[in-house]
């Protein structure tokens, strides 16, 4: 059986001299789930916007169930049985499930009777369908992600979408909630809907696609069956080259103790336990990871330490560099300690969009002596700046470095935040927040590689990631964290010897974490 | 991926948008719009009393626009230019007023403009303290600084320093006048005061660390305290910094041109100055031209009033701000 649910053939697509799509031509079959996998800025986005409407093509041709159409609005292409599920979601946080899923619907009349109850029964039998479990009348800013997630994709449902396009789903979910979205993404194309899933992390393609199309540089370079392939050969065919994807991870020799966290407590306005009696030491030249599904304190952890708690947050415990209190400070002068802060959240809180790359690069390290000049700023000593992490960390700009922060891609803006933040004089402790979310394989191995340099160079990292491959990868030791507190901490032997078979190892820290 | 326009095609279009339908207007007034053009370039820079007009207005205008194109770096819409520059005045006229008549020229002057100064500050400074320690929208507050300070300024004229019979304040003392550019000119030399505001704004602003600071707060106040920035601070000091040049307006109204103080001596002042900022994309030396061109639009509307309603000045200005937003936006 091999019904053809959408065909691409010749499409293009330029904005002013960029060209986001070039001749992309692809097929994909009824009944399958088909990711469409490459680096940032390969074209994978620019692609699903034409699929769903949003983007015109400025040459080529599409066609739903081998019926030739244009579609020039996600109307039109909701209307052709196509939904998309963005990465950040479309939902209304102050109205239900129930509400969310009715909102905008074509078969809902303005004036005609409101049927509730019988819309309650038919997206409940959606989602049991589909192993969906929701609450059709909990309100949406009470639901987790994942739960927001299930939301928009039974929005579709109702809606009977047969070509689903999924953006990233991941990138938001823990790894069990992920288990539970492909659960019910495998029953969605058993039941003969096809799923097309936008995404750079390989082992979820394997994992769960049946073919897999490359992308790289607007240009689909191959299309693949997924059981006829392997991680490193999709990994090649991204990036255009040979790719480590276990960054070499030398021997760790920790030495004295730099940081000291005892009994950290802190609880915020409504009584919520953020962080529970958490104690660990990072050495020098150690990687501390820290393990863990999605808001079980990590945060709560970076932003104390970084002298940003929120407001009426009530805090216990102690946290100390090298004998010196950390809790109190203020950001500058926690850097003028020495150290550095990669946030989790790059957008809101690492960089400033508008402002150009130079001034990125300054963002936070400005008030170091080197780089002034009377009231003003030494330019030789920012353009020297501009030229190390521009080298170092093979910063693609594509010529112009007056251009917007916000105009590269996400792989290049966290060069640019490690080049700054691992670039500190005298670094003596380094906090990592999710260093490599939503960057491209190349940039990954590129940032692992300076982590680990900075480790050899004697820095205390702490590492807070939900990706499992990366603490795997990097860290020294890993501490677990649930609920606040460091519930089990692997050895350096232990995670030596997981390291070793990595698959085996996720399961026992998975253990730990839920 | 666009390429960005050039700065100067925005304002360029807004302007043609705008004069064009002044044109219609004027045509629709019953006159020959380019026998009206002639008539207001000759009305303006045609004649000396013309050309001082035109930079008496524009010397104002350039100051309350930076009045409101600082704190827009940092995010906060200062709307309460009109307010700190009737605060400036007042006490600008008052301090010169009661000065001892031997106060030697260049002390009397310095006390009578940092006197304008401060008190335009001060106003600006509470609204950003409200902001900061409350959570006040500075939109809203100024805006009631306004309603107090006019309330203020009008009960103390007419209730304790008018002269008797009359509307307006005392004379200031003669050693606190600003003096003419040229003999019957309204043009005086704080045309240089506020030349030198543009271009401190300027520095301060785009050449200085403070000024990176401010700008960071501005664009992305979360990231900013994440970089140890001070966001609280430059909320006030860039309110401190629009208020007093708001105030600083005195200096050209009070001291060069009126030399006493009166009720609606600077009405719509701090208003016109929030169309000059955004013409001006709250850039300081881009303010001078677009106070210029405004300064030039208010007297050349005025000086034919007598063919065409000076109102339809009043729209053209309008039109070319909502152009200017509309094309921002793209």
């Amino acid at each position: 059986m091999s019904i053809t649910a959408l065909e691409l053939s010749g499409i293009t697509k330029r904005f002013g001299s960029f060209t986001a799509n070039n001749d992309v031509s692809l097929t994909v079959r009824k009944g399958t789930i088909h990711a469409i996998a490459g680096e940032n800025g390969a074209g994978k986005s620019t692609l699903s916007n034409i699929i769903y409407g949003l983007v015109q093509p400025d040459a080529g041709t599409l066609s739903i169930d081998n019926k030739p159409c244009r579609l020039t609005s996600p109307r039109e292409a909701i209307k052709a049985g196509i939904g998309m599920v963005h990465q950040h979601f479309m939902l209304s946080g102050n109205l239900s499930v129930l509400e969310n899923i009715l909102l905008g619907d074509e078969r809902q009349g303005l004036l005609s009777p409101f049927r509730r109850s019988r819309a309650r029964e038919v997206i409940a039998g959606i989602a049991e369908r589909h192993g969906m479990p929701l609450d059709p009348d909990a309100m949406i800013e009470n639901l987790s992600v994942g739960e927001e997630q299930r939301v928009e994709i039974l929005k579709l449902l109702y809606r009977n979408a047969q070509l689903l396009l999924l953006d990233e789903p991941t990138a938001v979910l823990a790894p069990s909630e992920t288990r539970k979205l492909f659960t019910a993404l495998r029953s969605l194309r058993d039941e003969g809907r096809t799923i097309i899933l936008i995404t750079h992390k390989l082992d979820e393609v394997l994992n769960i696609a049946d073919n897999v199309s490359i992308m790289r540089k607007g240009k689909l370079i191959a299309t693949l069956s997924c059981d006829k392939t392997s991680k490193e050969e999709l990994a090649r065919l991204m990036v255009g080259r040979d790719v480590v994807l276990q960054a070499d991870n030398p021997p760790h020799t920790p030495g004295a103790p730099r940081l000291e966290l005892r009994n950290l407590s802190m609880q915020t306005g409504n009584k919520r336990q953020r962080l529970e009696k958490l104690s660990l030491t990072i050495r020098t030249g150690e990687i501390y990871g820290i393990a863990g599904v999605e808001g079980n304190g990590q945060s709560e952890l970076l932003q104390l330490l970084w002298g940003m708690p929120p407001a009426d947050a009530h805090i216990t415990g102690s946290a100390q560099l090298e004998g010196k209190e950390l809790l109190g400070l203020q950001p500058r002068d926690i850097a003028g300690l020495g150290v550095s802060n990669v946030p989790e959240d790059r957008h809101r809180h690492a960089a400033i969009g508008q402002f150009s790359i130079e001034n990125n690069m300054l963002l936070g390290r400005h008030r170091e002596k080197a780089f002034a000049r009377g009231s003003g700023f030494n330019r030789k000593a920012r353009e020297q700046l501009l030229h190390d992490i521009t080298t170092h960390y093979d910063l693609r700009t594509g010529g112009s470095t007056n251009q917007a922060f916000l105009s590269l891609s996400g792989g290049n803006q966290q060069k640019i935040i490690a080049g700054r933040e691992l670039g500190r004089p005298d670094l003596r402790l380094l906090l990592l927040g999710q260093p490599t979310r939503g960057v491209d394989i190349g940039a990954i191995e590129l940032i692992h590689n300076k982590i680990l340099e900075a480790r050899q160079a004697g820095v205390a990292i702490l590492l807070v990631s939900t990706e499992l491959e990366e603490i795997i990868t990097l860290s020294t030791r890993i501490g677990c964290i649930y609920k606040g507190s460091i519930r089990h901490e692997f050895s350096p032997e232990e995670v030596q010897e997981g390291r070793m078979a990595p698959a085996k190892f996720s399961e026992s820290i998975g253990m730990h974490i839920t | 991926m666009h390429k960005p326009l050039p700065r100067i095609v925005t304002p360029a279009a807004a302007i043609t948008v705008g004069l064009l339908l002044s044109t219609l207007l004027i045509i629709a007034a019953g006159r020959d719009p380019l026998a009206m053009y002639a008539k207001i370039a000759s009305m303006t820079f045609g004649s000396s009393y013309g050309t001082g007009q035109v930079i008496f207005r524009t010397t104002t205008l350039v100051l309350a626009g930076l009045a409101v194109a600082i704190p827009f770096r940092a995010k906060l819409f200062n709307i309460g230019g009109e307010g700190q520059v009737l605060a400036g005045a007042f006490t600008a006229a008052v301090t010169a007023a009661f000065l001892p008549s031997w106060t030697p020229a260049p002390a009397a002057v310095t006390i009578a403009v940092l006197a304008g100064a401060l008190a335009g500050s001060a106003m600006a400074l509470s609204a950003g303290l409200l902001k900061v320690r409350y959570g006040v929208n500075e939109v809203i507050s100024t805006i009631m600084l306004n309603f107090i300070i006019q309330g203020f300024s009008s009960y103390m004229l007419t209730n304790h320093l008018a002269l008797p019979s009359t509307a307006h304040t005392p004379d200031i003392v003669d050693t606190a006048i600003i003096p003419a550019l040229w003999k019957h000119s309204p043009a005086n030399y704080s045309v240089l005061i506020a030349a030198g505001a543009a271009i401190a704004g300027y520095i301060l602003l785009f050449r200085t660390r403070f000024g990176y600071e401010m700008r960071a707060s501005g664009l992305n106040p979360q990231a900013a305290a994440h970089a140890g920035i001070d966001t609280g601070l430059h909320t006030l000091t860039a309110m401190a910094a629009g208020g007093a040049a708001a105030g600083l307006v005195a200096a050209n109204i009070v001291l060069g041109y009126r030399h006493c103080f009166e009720s609606g001596l600077t009405a719509g002042i701090g208003f016109t100055g929030i169309a000059v900022a955004l013409l001006s994309k709250a850039h300081p030396l881009w303010v001078l031209p677009s106070a210029l061109l405004f300064g030039a639009m208010e007297y050349g509307g005025l000086s034919i009033n007598a063919y065409v309603p000076k109102e339809i000045f009043m729209m053209m200005q309008a039109v070319i701000i909502i152009m200017v937003l509309v094309m921002q936006k793209k």
